[in-house]
């Protein structure tokens, strides 16, 4: 069997490049997809735990995160698209308007 | 006993009475603050015939501070000492009282002067009657209260507000030394009351001295003279005398009242009050005499030039206060009550009769522009020259009786008392001369009044000329219950005997026949004053010009005052104050408080600058800075744990 310290260990390494990915690329989609790849780390860990502790639990919670990730996408691409309008450009570094 | 504190409370609700309806009672507001103070008249009659019958009363109606062992009372105590000042604060009130409705007739402070005067009242009696030095010091200030009230009366005169400030401000230096003798009496003592603090004063004569400026000086001499110091304020002492000609700024009765026969003995009545402590120490008694003696001669020299009819008053009464200390400071302490008795009577008369002159010239005051008014003005010249007669010490006159009994009993005391003796006869002769200088350039010599204010020189209205002839009458017999020599005949002195501990006399010398020789002296030396002013006012003369061209610097020096004014001006409010007052705006308002103000805005400011720069409008960075947080927490988190 897979021990299950590899699916942790591979679930943390993904939520890592996520976070790095979030706070260090510019673009605005490339942001999203490190933040979609930081739920899915999530995931794995939850659907590990879930076979290693023969409960349903965890799977049951997978669905939901999918279906939020899903939602949450659809409502940041729609901002995405909006700001980019506003802004006319799709880099992280020029929208600080809320600059003090 | 209760009958008793009516006293001080009928003037005080005329005060009420006249101050809060005086805007719907207008000119009826006087009778209700007469009626308060004739009705403490009455009482006071009844007060002193109960004391010559034996009865004293001390008692206390109120509880007004009780702290563990410390109290301190309204209480009133009555013996021969206040029942004779009642009867002379009552008597010259009432007379004033009615006064003033002739004088202030048409004034638009018609009904506020009534309430001021009764309230003066008031505070007086509460001074008069007062069992310890706290209900004293309640009446002290406030006879100080209603003096700057009064005195600044016309207040839109900036010349009167300002009198009125000033007078107060010296007073309170005076108050200052006052307050001190108080604190230090209850350091020593234990109790502010009178008849305590006497009956435990003996006993610290020998205790510890304090240490002062270098010098050993011992618990009771510092009392006496810090008591003095307040004496010297309020009594218009040298050199807390300058605000009492300014005081004439008031209206006349106020001088009458305040300035001549009441508020200024308050601090003569204080030491013979407090005889007992006082003649405990001989440094204060000799102190109170000099000051007494040098101020009696310094204000005489004054009021020599003076062109101001007011001003010559003022500046005799300052003299004549002199003569009271003098005697109090060597131990004749009834003689100086019995010279504030006959003073407070020719005093007040020949203030009111000057008043009467000022309201039939119209307003004039100044001597030069008055002149041979005796035919227009009988009454008034009458009862003037009767004060005039008094004040100079001519017998059979009040003041000759009184200022007699000073300059003997001067005279007696021991080491410096001759030397007294001497300024106190100096002082007489001055006094004689410019009373009757007064007298001759106000109703003979030629005519130097303004050709419009001759017309309308008319004699003052009964209410004014009444009470005028009713201290004229006193001025002229009250000195017999005082006389020496004649066995029996110092009603007043015996009176008042029990209360003070016996002058020290160096030796009698000669007795009788010295002390008659001394009384012919004193008249001799009136008679020549009068003679001199005769000579040089009587009539148009040339004499007073050429005295003045001749001996220049000293007339000027005279008639300026010795500039004090200018140098109390100088050195203390140009001085203190003001420079005082620049340095705390410029250095502390301006540089320090403003500079801690803005300061603080200003630092808040950039540290704010600094802040801001952690809000730069990148998303990113605050992701980045929440991690990071993140991080440091359960860093810390573990490391504690």
């Amino acid at each position: 069997m897979i021990p299950q310290s590899w699916y942790v260990v591979l679930s943390a390494l993904l939520f890592t490049i996520g976070v790095v990915g979030v706070l260090s690329r510019r673009n605005i989609f490339i942001i999203l997809m490190s933040i979609e790849l930081m739920l899915n780390a999530a995931n794995i860990n939850l659907a590990a735990f879930s076979h290693y502790l023969q409960s349903l639990t965890g799977q049951v919670f997978v669905i939901f995160v999918i279906t939020v990730a899903a939602a949450e996408a659809a409502v940041a691409l729609a901002i995405i698209i909006l700001i980019s309008r506003n802004r006319g450009t799709v880099y992280a570094d020029d929208f600080n308007i809320m600059k003090g | 006993m209760l009958k008793y504190t009516l006293i001080p409370l009928l003037p005080f609700a005329g005060f009420l009475i006249a101050g809060l309806f005086g805007k719907f009672l207008k000119e009826k507001s006087a009778w209700f603050a007469i009626a308060g103070v004739i009705g403490a008249f009455i009482l006071s009659v009844g007060a002193f015939f109960d004391v010559v019958g034996g009865a004293r009363l001390n008692e206390n109606f109120y509880s007004w501070i009780s702290i563990g062992d410390f109290s301190a009372n309204v209480g009133f105590q009555i013996d021969q000492l206040t029942a004779v000042m009642l009867l002379v604060v009552t008597t010259l009130s009432s007379l004033i009282h009615i006064y003033s409705v002739g004088y202030m007739r048409g004034d638009k402070g018609y009904a506020r002067f009534f309430s001021y005067l009764a309230l003066f009242t008031f505070f007086m009696l509460v001074l008069v009657l007062a069992n310890n030095f706290l209900l004293m010091f309640v009446g002290w200030e406030g006879v100080g209260l209603c003096s700057y009230l009064l005195i600044g009366f016309w207040y839109e005169k900036k010349s009167a507000s300002d009198a009125g400030l000033k007078a107060f401000v010296v007073n309170r230096v005076g108050d200052f030394g006052f307050v001190l003798a108080v604190l230090l009496i209850f350091l020593t003592f234990g109790t502010l009351d009178f008849s305590e603090v006497f009956a435990l004063a003996p006993t610290s004569v020998g205790a510890a001295p304090y240490q002062l400026f270098g010098g050993e000086i011992s618990v009771i001499t510092l009392i006496a003279l810090l008591l003095f110091l307040g004496a010297m304020g309020k009594s218009a002492q040298l050199p807390l005398y300058v605000w009492l000609p300014d005081a004439m700024e008031g209206p006349t009765p106020v001088s009458a009242l305040i300035h001549a026969a009441t508020m200024v003995t308050a601090g003569v009545f204080m030491v013979a009050r407090c005889a007992p402590i006082f003649s405990l120490s001989e440094t204060a008694m000799n102190t109170v005499a000099i000051v007494g003696a040098l101020t009696a001669v310094f204000a005489a020299t004054i009021g020599l030039v003076q062109n101001d009819i007011k001003r010559v008053i003022a500046y005799s009464t300052i003299s004549q206060l002199g003569y009271m200390f003098l005697a109090l400071g060597v131990g004749a302490f009834s003689a100086g009550i019995f010279h504030l008795t006959t003073h407070a009577f020719f005093k007040g008369l020949l203030f009111l009769a000057s008043g009467s002159v000022i309201h039939a010239l119209s307003g004039e005051q100044d001597m030069r522009k008055m002149g041979a008014l005796k035919p227009k003005i009988k009454i008034t010249w009458a009862v003037f020259f009767i004060g005039t007669l008094a004040l100079s010490g001519i017998p059979p006159f009040a003041g000759f009786f009184s200022k007699d009994e000073i300059l003997w009993s001067a005279y007696n005391a021991s080491s410096i008392g001759p030397a007294l003796w001497f300024l106190g006869l100096v002082g007489a002769f001055m006094t004689a001369f410019y009373s009757f200088r007064l007298i001759y350039l106000v109703f003979y010599n030629t005519s130097h009044v303004d050709h419009e204010v001759a017309h309308h020189v008319h004699e003052s209205p009964r209410v004014m000329t009444v009470p005028l002839m009713v201290l004229a009458f006193f001025a002229t017999t009250i000195g017999f219950i005082g006389m020496p020599v004649i066995h029996g005949g110092n009603l007043f002195g015996e009176f008042l005997a029990p209360l003070f501990p016996p002058a020290e006399h160096a030796s009698e010398t000669g007795g009788h026949s010295a002390e008659l020789l001394a009384m012919l002296l004193s008249v001799g030396i009136a008679a020549a004053g009068w003679r001199l002013a005769m000579g040089m006012y009587k009539t148009e003369s040339a004499w007073p010009d050429k005295l003045a061209e001749k001996f220049k610097v000293a007339y000027a020096l005279l008639l300026n005052k010795y500039y004090v004014d200018e140098v109390y001006n100088y050195l203390f409010v140009d001085g203190l104050v003001h420079k005082t007052a620049k340095f705390l705006y410029t250095v502390g308002d301006v540089r320090i408080i403003d500079g801690l103000i803005n300061g603080l805005a200003s630092a808040i400011g950039g540290m704010s600058r600094r802040g801001r720069k952690l809000q730069s409008g990148f998303v990113q960075q605050y992701a980045f800075t929440m991690g990071l947080g993140l991080v440091v927490l359960l860093g810390l988190y573990y490391a504690l744990k």
